[in-house]
């Protein structure tokens, strides 16, 4: 283990230090809209991550257009399509999360989730 | 290829296809055909686990007739067709135990909505249990998670949505680990199928390679769903979320949606790691101390609970950590205790939750504590389902609790460094147990005056008045003392079935 493995594969140090800094934010924000935009550098960090197991140097993208069939010329297509599902997952959870938010601002006014927990503690419900 | 082997697929297909067509159901509709769908595949499933038991082999099935290394697989043995029969069963019987409630609390508009979640829910279950591709479990995870997170909110208030917020904060991390654990291991082995991964991990674990990672995406897996399934220290979103939302889905998320990630978790452990290798990796000392916590931390705030509905969602708390404690011993006789208490735990504690609220009904809808006193008399059948439910949690014999505890110790005997840590967390747990637990039962049988009777409104409810949740509450009653008198041949099952998993 030493630095110089850190730095010939930074692209992947790069995502996992994006992925902690969404990680802490969904984690530790207090503010809902904080909270959400954590969750999508995380996922963000993942596609980075998942685009670059599949990047091979000096290959295209494997879409065939000027006849070469080779296996050699294209890079390895399945985590483009993995990303493109976590796409669609993390597309669909924003949009949950947000319209919860939705729900919260309007019956409370704020979008500090431990200030909404005081509040429902003196509601009694 | 039998004409069984396509069952489990077309079980998948179904619930899949009946979210969608509820939506534009009406609610009576919608409920009915949700319970012919889980009955059908509860059927199907049953013939699955017929066939498995008799080939005594497992099958694959091919998704899109692509071969093994690119194509999309379905793999069934013993142990995925029964808990899928068995996941069916208690589903069925959550739903016919909370229909009063239901229509009572979700809008008229929204009642086709909950079976939309519903359906999809056991969609995700099903493919969280037949799957062999590590990629499409973290989908269905996340299915499972945003139709959970549906039942929790379609309660409308303020306690519901909060939890079902926090739920989702939580779940998300978990399946964001998940996911980052997913992509090591792909990175690492160039495979997404359980099979082909397990082949080069015990190639590179022979090498001696790669030693670190295959530790850290482990630990994230393990993390991931730990924290998805209310392990000890991730468990505050639970109490809210199970204590506020209607009583079908508290019993589903209870018994059911936590359970399917410990069954994916069985599956890593086993399928793609090779449980030798999970073993030798430590990863399980780290389960078994949080295990351990979970279930002397999760029994103490049920004991300070004032809440009926807060008390028994705290002690899922408990039994979750009873369940990874059993993984923690690392040995193959600890998992089938812990898979004995997935099926105990979802059997007992969809019990005490339609039985509370049997209690509750008699005692002017209040969960509180004080309120209850009596109440045993007022409704009789909830009164005995609740009795046998606290019985089985506190370990009583005869009753399923008893026997899931009874195979933890054994467990724990085998295992020279972990057994007294073992044997004294089950005893202090099961005395907190019993402390919470039997508390109530007293309060429940303890009569009440005629004046305070009239002036706090209970009354007397027969157990004919509402039939399909006494319906529920006998069939559970049954299941408990079925898992508590004739465990054996279910747990020959299920070692029959773990050593198909490998």
């Amino acid at each position: 283990m030493n630095v110089s493995n850190l730095l010939t594969n930074y692209e992947e140090a790069i995502a996992m230090i994006l992925f902690g800094i969404g990680f802490s934010n969904l984690l530790l924000q207090k503010n809902l809209i904080k909270k959400i935009i954590g969750l999508n550098i995380m996922d963000t960090a993942m596609y980075l991550f998942l685009a670059l197991k599949g990047y091979i140097a000096g290959r295209k993208a494997p879409i065939v257009t000027n006849g070469v069939q080779s296996v050699e010329a294209y890079i390895n297509p399945i985590p483009s399509g993995l990303v493109l599902t976590g796409i669609v997952v993390s597309v669909s959870v924003t949009a949950l999360m947000l319209s919860l938010t939705i729900r919260l601002y309007r019956r409370y006014h704020t979008l500090d989730l431990d200030e909404i927990s005081v509040r429902l503690k003196k509601e009694g419900l | 290829m039998a004409f069984v082997q396509n069952f489990p697929f077309m079980s998948i297909i179904l619930s899949l296809f009946a979210g969608p067509l509820s939506s534009v159901l009406g609610g009576k509709k919608a409920k009915w055909l949700n319970l012919a769908v889980i009955s059908i595949i509860g059927a199907m499933s049953v013939a699955v686990l017929v066939f498995v038991a008799v080939t005594d082999e497992a099958f694959v099935y091919t998704m899109g007739h692509f071969p093994a290394p690119w194509g999309n697989e379905i793999r069934v043995g013993i142990l995925e067709a029964f808990m899928a029969v068995f996941f069916c069963l208690i589903m069925l019987l959550c739903m016919l135990g909370g229909v009063f409630e239901r229509e009572e609390e979700i809008e008229d508009t929204k009642q086709n909505l909950y079976y939309v979640m519903v359906n999809m829910l056991l969609c995700s279950l099903l493919a969280l249990i037949y799957t062999n591709d590590l990629f499409t479990a973290y989908v269905f995870v996340e299915i499972n998670t945003i139709s959970a997170c549906g039942l929790i909110m379609i309660k409308q208030n303020g306690r519901t949505l909060e939890a079902a917020t926090r739920y989702m904060i939580m779940s998300l991390m978990g399946s964001g680990l998940l996911l980052l654990g997913i992509c090591f291991l792909y990175g690492l082995t160039g495979h997404l199928l359980m099979s082909n991964i397990k082949e080069q991990v015990a190639l590179l674990h022979a090498g001696g390679e790669y030693t670190v990672p295959l530790l850290i995406s482990l630990g994230l897996m393990s993390t991931g769903l730990a924290i998805k399934s209310a392990l000890f220290p991730f468990h505050s979103w639970l109490p809210d979320a199970y204590g506020y939302s209607t009583l079908s889905s508290a019993a589903i998320l209870s018994s059911l949606v936590s359970k399917g990630y410990i069954f994916l978790l069985v599956k890593i452990f086993f399928r793609v790691f090779g449980f030798g290798i999970v073993r030798d990796s430590k990863v399980v000392n780290v389960l078994f101390v949080f295990g351990i916590a979970g279930m002397i931390m999760g029994s103490i705030s049920a004991i300070w609970e004032n809440n009926i509905r807060r008390m028994i969602a705290y002690s899922s708390v408990a039994q979750i950590g009873y369940i990874y404690m059993g993984f923690g011993l690392g040995t193959t006789a600890g998992v089938i205790a812990s898979i004995y208490h997935i099926v105990c735990h979802a059997a007992t504690k969809s019990l005490l939750f339609v039985a509370a609220s049997g209690l509750t009904d008699v005692s002017g809808d209040s969960t509180k504590f004080l309120d209850l006193t009596g109440a045993g008399y007022r409704n009789k059948l909830a009164g005995v389902a609740f009795t046998v439910g606290s019985l089985s949690m506190v370990g009583i014999p005869m009753f399923s609790g008893f026997i899931s505890k009874l195979l933890f110790a054994q467990a724990g005997m085998e295992s020279r460094n972990k057994m007294l840590l073992t044997l004294i967390a089950l005893a202090i747990s099961t005395i907190l147990n019993a402390v919470y637990f039997m508390k109530t039962v007293i309060r429940i049988y303890t009569p009440v005056p005629a004046e305070i009777t009239r002036e706090k409104g209970y009354i007397t409810m027969k157990a004919r008045e509402r039939l399909p949740k006494s319906a529920a509450l006998i069939c559970f009653i049954i299941l408990n003392l079925v898992l508590g008198l004739s465990s054996e041949p279910i747990i020959t099952l299920f070692r029959r079935g773990l050593a198909m998993f490998a």
